[in-house]
């Protein structure tokens, strides 16, 4: 039996035309994921222009003085990134020394330590800290951590290791409960999942047969992470931290409610500060358009660039495999 | 290689197939009787799903996989670019190692392949389901449940469910990749009986590592080994007098 | 003459120095699970504590008041609602074509390969960013701030997070399967729709639910675009009341009233959230049940 045949048995016009709408909506169909993959590209593309364009006539005018100046006053039309710049900075600073750690101990309690039935439990409240929306914990941050670190934290930092040479400097001031100590701290509770959650993924991708051979030598528990998994998962640890940081560094609800919004350089941390998310979530509303408005959206462009590139770094670091041959295509 | 006796359904020339820079197929002339059971055979890596594959040109969903030469179904080359790939599928049934039911109702995994390029009535269509499941002898067991999903059957109905699939476009050619490997010993033997029953109705071509199997159900044997096709004949020659010195260790068990 | 060994009655020194370090690393491991689960409690118990205190029907009836009066959240609920639904029917048709796209059409282009990287990147990019680039394409073009930016900045949120759980799902999906849709003769859209896309709608929807837990507690992409409404209203072309920003400007107020209903606000927000993430997770699970 020949095709002509087959196809003549149920009506050739059908099948003939079958084929033909087939593959026109073959067609279709690949321009259409196609168009909706490079939407993606366009929305990205879309974000700088926007900001380039709404931050030139601010960056027409400062130049690069808009990164170094410390004033930031609309009355007068004064406009400097560094105390926001700042600001961000070292919240991000302080969440990551504070939650690197953190995050560390809890991979290794999760994937070392643990009991086998507590595991699952404790795995799904990480990850639901890492759920639950930022404006929590700012609301939270500023009605119950701010009035404990007013009351009880900062007084004791400021007497502990206010005389202190050199970091003494740090913990100067009345204690007002917000400041960029308290919005690093904030900023650490959400960083901490994120970085434990991709911690833990590295840790369980090390070969179990490596981890055996290590606890066969005698090694402790300690010394098998450090010698067996940290070694294997290293890149992987690196690009988790980058990737909090990346989340940090732009986080904006957790740190407006407990910064203070302060333009203003301080070498202590217990001072009200500000970062360039928080100015943009306090200020950009009120802007009166013009110059202001364009030195905010200028802001929001160096957040861009800073956060872009740290992700950027996270994402080579955990770069995950492009399919190679072995899929359809 | 001929069969005595048979015209080609499936005429297979200077084949060589190529994943990549490594060649998989070097050089394979073959030809596949109609309306009988052909089995391939050979051990693991010799070829033999790669040449199955090239039948249907299923090959072609993944780059960097080529075939070159010449592959004629009832004369015409399927592997000119001028073929159209699911025209040929829709003649070439195949079924694979694990079976492949769709996630939907038993009925409209049947009616999949049907409903692409025929328009059906829904009385025609139902007819048709039927004696699609009827031919992979599972109609009596799933009959009163076609609106179930085709995962909730056993791996073994899973299997006759595919065949049934693959029956029910009509095809004149159907590919069996180690159909039963991954099944119970019962339900392989179901497929088995399957395959004979059938091989008065299509052309029939079947890849396994189970040599029993082969000589039970096939009327043809083809033996490959590192690429090459070494023998090919009646099954009952190849397994009893083979010609080709490596055909005689690995059907007695030697390698493999 | 050396002496010769003696089996040692205590470890030795090297060996008890070790087993105290790891001891002390334990105890610090240990420490840290109990502060970041300490955290997740201290936070929920707030929002239980002074969240439910404030919660009472008005909340779900009447509208967000001037300081001082009664009122509710009724407004913010329906204008979160609108938002959030607007911009998932925007983000999960065209999150799950690009997501299509990546895992199945051209995996290995130059074009998939430079959207997934983007992809990743917008997956993780401040959000507050996004409500600028929506201020300045939709709201300053319009000359006024509207429900519809608000959604259109929720939808950008959302699209990376739908187009990224849908390749990974695809991903999933066995090779045999698109190979059994093919060797019957479909095209590739056909076993793309009626086959792959079915075989991974679990995981799909999952993703669809993640997206959807994650905008509805989004805060900084509305607060310049959607802005705020004092009324009911579910005009989507002027600007719309929504939970996270009164949150924000209640919270941020001096007035007890208002400081109050964030708290309501802020528990029926998280309790959304995580009851999607907790319905996410059973989807996913129940696909693993399936071959």
């Amino acid at each position: 039996m020949d095709i002509e045949e087959a196809v003549s048995r149920t009506g050739k016009g059908t099948f003939e035309a079958r084929a033909r709408a087939h593959r026109a909506a073959d067609g279709g169909f690949s321009r259409l994921t196609a168009a909706a993959a490079a939407l993606v590209l366009v929305l990205l593309g879309g974000v700088v222009a926007a900001l380039v364009a709404g931050a030139a006539p601010a960056l027409g005018r400062f130049g690069g003085g808009f990164l170094t100046s410390i004033s930031w006053n609309p009355v007068t039309g004064q406009f400097g990134a560094l105390p926001a710049l700042a600001g961000t900075l070292i919240t991000s600073a302080i969440a990551m020394l504070v939650a690197v750690p953190l995050s560390f101990g809890v991979t290794f309690f999760l994937t070392e330590l643990c009991p086998h039935r507590l595991r699952r439990p404790i795995g799904t409240a990480i990850e639901l800290l890492a759920a639950i929306p930022s404006i929590i914990y700012g609301i939270w941050g500023l009605f119950v951590l701010v009035p404990l670190m007013q009351a009880h934290v900062e007084p004791v930092l400021t007497r502990l290791l206010g005389p202190l040479p050199l970091i003494g400097a740090l913990f100067q001031g009345a204690p007002y409960g917000i400041g960029l100590l308290t919005a690093g701290l904030v900023l650490a509770g959400m960083v901490l999942p994120y970085a434990a959650t991709v911690m833990c993924d590295a840790f369980e991708q090390v070969p179990a047969a490596f981890r055996e051979s290590a606890y066969a030598l005698g090694c402790t528990r300690l010394e098998v992470v450090r010698a067996v998994v940290i070694p294997y998962s290293r890149r992987s640890i690196v690009g988790g931290v980058m990737l909090g940081l990346g989340r940090a560094l732009g986080e904006t609800m957790a740190v407006t409610f407990v910064i203070g919004n302060a333009h203003r350089l301080s070498a202590s941390l217990l001072a009200p500060g500000t970062t360039i998310a928080a100015t943009l979530a306090n200020e950009f509303t009120e802007a009166s358009g013009g110059l202001y408005t364009s030195a905010l959206l200028a802001l929001g462009l160096v957040l861009l660039g800073i956060s872009l590139a740290v992700l950027a770094t996270a994402k080579l670091m955990l770069r995950r495999d492009t399919p190679a041959g072995g899929r359809p295509r | 290689m001929t069969a005595p006796g048979s015209a080609g359904k499936i005429e297979v020339r200077g084949l060589r197939f190529y994943y990549g820079t490594f060649e998989a197929l070097r050089g394979v002339d073959l030809a596949i009787p109609d309306r009988s059971v052909t089995a391939i055979i050979g051990p693991s890596g010799c070829g033999k799903s790669t040449l199955l594959r090239v039948f249907n040109r299923i090959y072609a969903l993944y780059p960097g996989q080529r075939a070159h030469g010449t592959v004629l179904m009832d004369g015409t080359d399927i592997l000119d670019d001028a073929v159209d790939v699911t025209r040929l599928r829709a003649r070439v049934g195949m079924v694979f190692q694990k079976p492949t039911p769709f996630p939907m109702s038993i009925y409209d995994n049947i009616a999949f392949g049907m409903r692409l390029y025929e328009r059906l009535g829904r009385a025609d269509m139902d007819e048709r389901v039927e004696s699609a499941l009827r031919k992979a002898g599972l109609w009596a067991e799933v009959k009163d449940k076609l609106r179930q999903s085709g995962l909730s059957l056993s791996g073994g109905q899973q299997q006759r469910l595919c065949i049934a699939r693959a029956i029910a476009v009509r095809p004149e050619v159907i590919l069996l990749d180690e159909p039963a490997s991954a099944l119970d010993p019962v339900s392989a033997s179901h497929i088995e009986n399957l395959v004979c029953e059938l091989r008065r109705d299509y052309c029939i071509v079947i890849v396994t590592h189970n040599l029993q199997q082969a000589a039970r159900t096939s009327d043809y044997t083809a033996f490959m080994f590192l690429g090459e096709l070494v023998e090919f004949g009646h099954t009952d020659l190849v397994f009893t007098r083979p010609r080709d010195p490596r055909t005689q260790q690995y059907v007695t068990g030697r390698f493999g | 003459m050396r002496p010769r060994p003696r089996l040692p009655s205590r470890p030795p020194l090297r060996l008890t120095m070790r087993r105290a370090r790891n001891a002390v690393a334990i105890a610090l491991a240990s420490a840290a699970t109990a502060i970041a689960l300490a955290f997740l409690a201290a936070v929920l118990w707030a929002l239980v504590a002074r969240g439910a205190a404030a919660l009472d029907l008005d909340v779900f009836l009447r509208s967000t008041p001037p300081p001082g009066a009664a009122g509710g959240l009724a407004n913010a609920l329906t204008g979160s609602l609108l938002l959030t639904a607007a911009a998932i029917l925007a983000a999960a048709p065209l999150g799950i074509l690009a997501g299509t796209y990546l895992a199945e059409i051209g995996p290995a282009s130059p074009l998939a390969r430079s959207a997934r990287f983007v992809n990743d990147l917008l997956l993780s990019a401040p959000s507050i960013v996004v409500g600028l680039f929506v201020y300045q394409a939709m709201v300053v073009p319009a000359g006024h701030f509207s429900g519809w930016a608000g959604a259109a900045a929720l939808a950008v949120i959302a699209l990376p997070i739908i187009v990224h759980t849908t390749e990974n799902t695809l991903g999933l999906v066995p090779d045999t399967l698109r190979e059994a849709a093919a060797a019957l003769g479909a095209p590739r859209w056909k076993a793309v729709v009626a086959v792959t896309w079915r075989a991974a709608s679990q995981g799909i929807l999952t993703g669809v639910l993640l997206a959807v837990a994650r905008i509805s507690g989004e805060t900084a992409p509305l607060l310049f675009t959607a802005l705020n409404n004092q009324f009911w209203s579910a005009n989507l072309n002027r600007p719309l009341a929504n939970l996270p920003v009164v949150i924000f400007q209640f919270a941020m107020s001096p007035y007890d009233d208002w400081r109050d209903l964030a708290w309501a606000g802020a528990l029926l927000i998280t309790a959304a959230v995580l009851a999607l993430n907790i319905l996410a997770r059973l989807a996913a699970g129940r696909r693993r049940e399936a071959p």
